[in-house]
């Protein structure tokens, strides 16, 4: 196992004793944009709040760096689907990257010179410096993901876990986007990205995994993604609610 | 000057001011963490919930404030963490549990009521009387002050992550659970510090109004706080002053000069306001007029 590299085995998660996920397993390296795919209900996005700590699991571990992640930590961060999220809330764009600090600094002190370069440098990378002092729905979808990336960045995260980011973008927010995930990558962060547009896979992913319930194929887009295996991926319902006796 | 300063000559109403400034600080500031948290149906609930506590305490201990104190402290966290245990286990949502069981709490505490023996008006819990705080109610508030406000200031920045995306919270190792009991007792032990001045009914006007005014008006959490609580202030202070010179009850002057803060709010905002809205959009539309005719 390399040290740099995101391990998961055996990673089953249910709700109410019904299983979303089931034993999941795959091995990721830093620097790469990995492609969450599979019909709705597949579990993409269970798979990602599991790997946040938002779901208990099941069975299964999720090691990190050869470390066992267990819980809430600073490595992941998670960005939620965007109308899960309240845009009135009275903060700025500024103010959204600073909560990416609040676990490195005690819940009573200040912010100290090393956290206001953070989310400096945050700002920055994500070209939203301009319109730091924006009120969040002052902003454009695209601008939006960014905010959140931009707090990830000052979390210090190394592990990115984005829930239909593209969902609801128009076209140049989209390629804004694109251009973003490319240079995360370049700096060696891990972005898993939970997706349903097949026909841009190739030209934003370098790895996929095709879920369906259980996994049913991981690895570079080259090997990986393929008719047979999208027919696979598609056409089966693995663990459909009928296995489970429910109406669908 | 006498006009302003005559009404505050009378001890009662220096007690009164007291009283104002004390909890329109205290339910100003909490209101915003409660308007966020979208509590708000939930606090006039637990508000009404109050009444069969103090029916007991009353019941129990006599008029003792330290009797009523515990007595609707804990009618209100039976009827809170109940919603909760109730909304876990079946299909039921919590708003529905919530519902069915403050007005049981209401009823018993109606119905308790008629079996005391000491005369206490019902109208007294409903509308509170501010002229008639004692010193006592006073320490209570001041208490309460000084457990709430030092906690909810040091907890600032885990409680703005809570209210503004809890899932992000959780997976950046807030104590989530924890943080939202721990609102709603500070929800449960403003109200009953400001139960004697206000009343069960007219609570939320002062909790609520105050921040929803800075809301339209700001964009930062903390100003949210600290404006709300300084406009409790302002509003329960102008209120009582009125309710002196107008002779009307003083509760419901309060909630009116509130009420209608957020109204003149709500109108002039220069951000959020309808009428600055109104104009932009027609600023706007000569704009992109004026742009189009020049291209063409």
């Amino acid at each position: 196992m390399s040290s740099h590299s995101l391990h998961v085995e055996d990673l089953t998660v249910s709700y109410r004793r019904i299983p979303a996920l089931h034993h999941v397993g795959f091995t990721l390296t830093c620097g790469s944009a990995v492609g969450v795919l599979g019909p709705n209900g597949a579990g993409k996005s269970t798979l990602l709040k599991a790997l946040a700590g938002l779901l208990p699991l099941e069975t299964g571990r999720i090691t990190f760096h050869g470390r066992e992640m267990k819980g809430a930590n600073q490595e992941f961060a998670y960005l939620p689907q965007r109308e899960m999220v309240d845009w009135d809330f009275p903060t700025t764009v500024r103010g959204v990257v600073e909560m990416g600090r609040y676990l490195s600094v005690r819940w009573w002190k200040r912010f100290s010179q090393e956290d206001r370069l953070a989310v400096d440098a945050a700002l920055e990378a994500m070209q939203m410096t301009a319109l730091q002092d924006r009120q969040i729905s002052a902003l454009s979808g695209g601008q939006q993901q960014r905010v959140f990336l931009a707090r990830a960045l000052a979390q210090e995260a190394h592990v990115l876990l984005l829930d239909e980011p593209f969902t609801g973008l128009d076209q140049p927010s989209q390629e804004g986007l694109k251009l973003v995930f490319r240079q995360l990558r370049a700096q060696g962060k891990l972005l898993l990205i939970s997706h349903h547009d097949l026909g841009s896979v190739p030209e934003l992913f370098d790895q996929v995994l095709l879920l369906n319930g259980e996994l049913l194929a991981a690895g570079p887009v080259a090997d990986v993604f393929t008719q047979e295996n999208l027919t696979r991926t598609y056409g089966t319902r693995v663990f459909s609610r009928i296995d489970h006796g429910l109406a669908t | 000057m006498d006009w302003l300063l005559e009404p505050f000559q009378h001890a009662f109403m220096q007690r009164a001011l007291v009283a104002c400034i004390l909890i329109g600080f205290l339910n100003g500031f909490m209101g915003g963490f409660v308007m966020l948290r979208r509590m708000a149906l939930m606090a006039d609930s637990l508000s009404h919930s109050l009444l069969p506590g103090l029916a007991v305490g009353v019941l129990l201990f006599g008029l003792a404030p330290m009797g009523l104190f515990f007595g609707a402290l804990s009618a209100a966290l039976v009827v809170a963490l109940g919603a909760q245990l109730l909304a876990r286990g079946t299909r039921v949502k919590e708003d529905t549990a919530l519902a069915i069981l403050y007005t049981c709490a209401f009823s018993s505490g109606v119905v308790l009521l008629s079996f005391v023996k000491v005369r206490v008006s019902l109208l007294h819990y409903l509308f509170g009387n501010i002229l008639g705080v004692s010193n006592q109610d006073l320490w209570l508030a001041y208490g309460v002050a000084m457990v709430v406000l030092p906690l909810l200031v040091a907890a600032e920045r885990p409680l703005q992550l809570l209210l503004f995306d809890a899932s992000v919270a959780r997976s950046q190792g807030v104590p989530v659970a924890l943080l939202n009991i721990g609102l709603v007792v500070a929800l449960v032990l403003t109200m009953l510090s400001s139960l004697q001045a206000v009343g069960v009914i007219l609570l939320l006007g002062l909790l609520i109004a105050p921040a929803a005014t800075v809301y339209l008006l700001c964009d930062s959490f903390p100003a949210l706080l600290w404006g709300g609580g300084a406009l409790g202030v302002f509003g329960a202070v102008s209120g009582l002053w009125l309710s002196y010179w107008l002779g009307v009850p003083s509760g419901a002057c309060i909630v009116l000069v509130l009420g209608g803060l957020f109204c003149v709010a709500y109108l002039v905002s220069p951000r959020y306001g309808l009428i600055p809205k109104l104009w932009k959009a027609r600023h706007f539309h000569k704009e992109s007029l004026a742009r189009w005719e020049h291209q063409h």
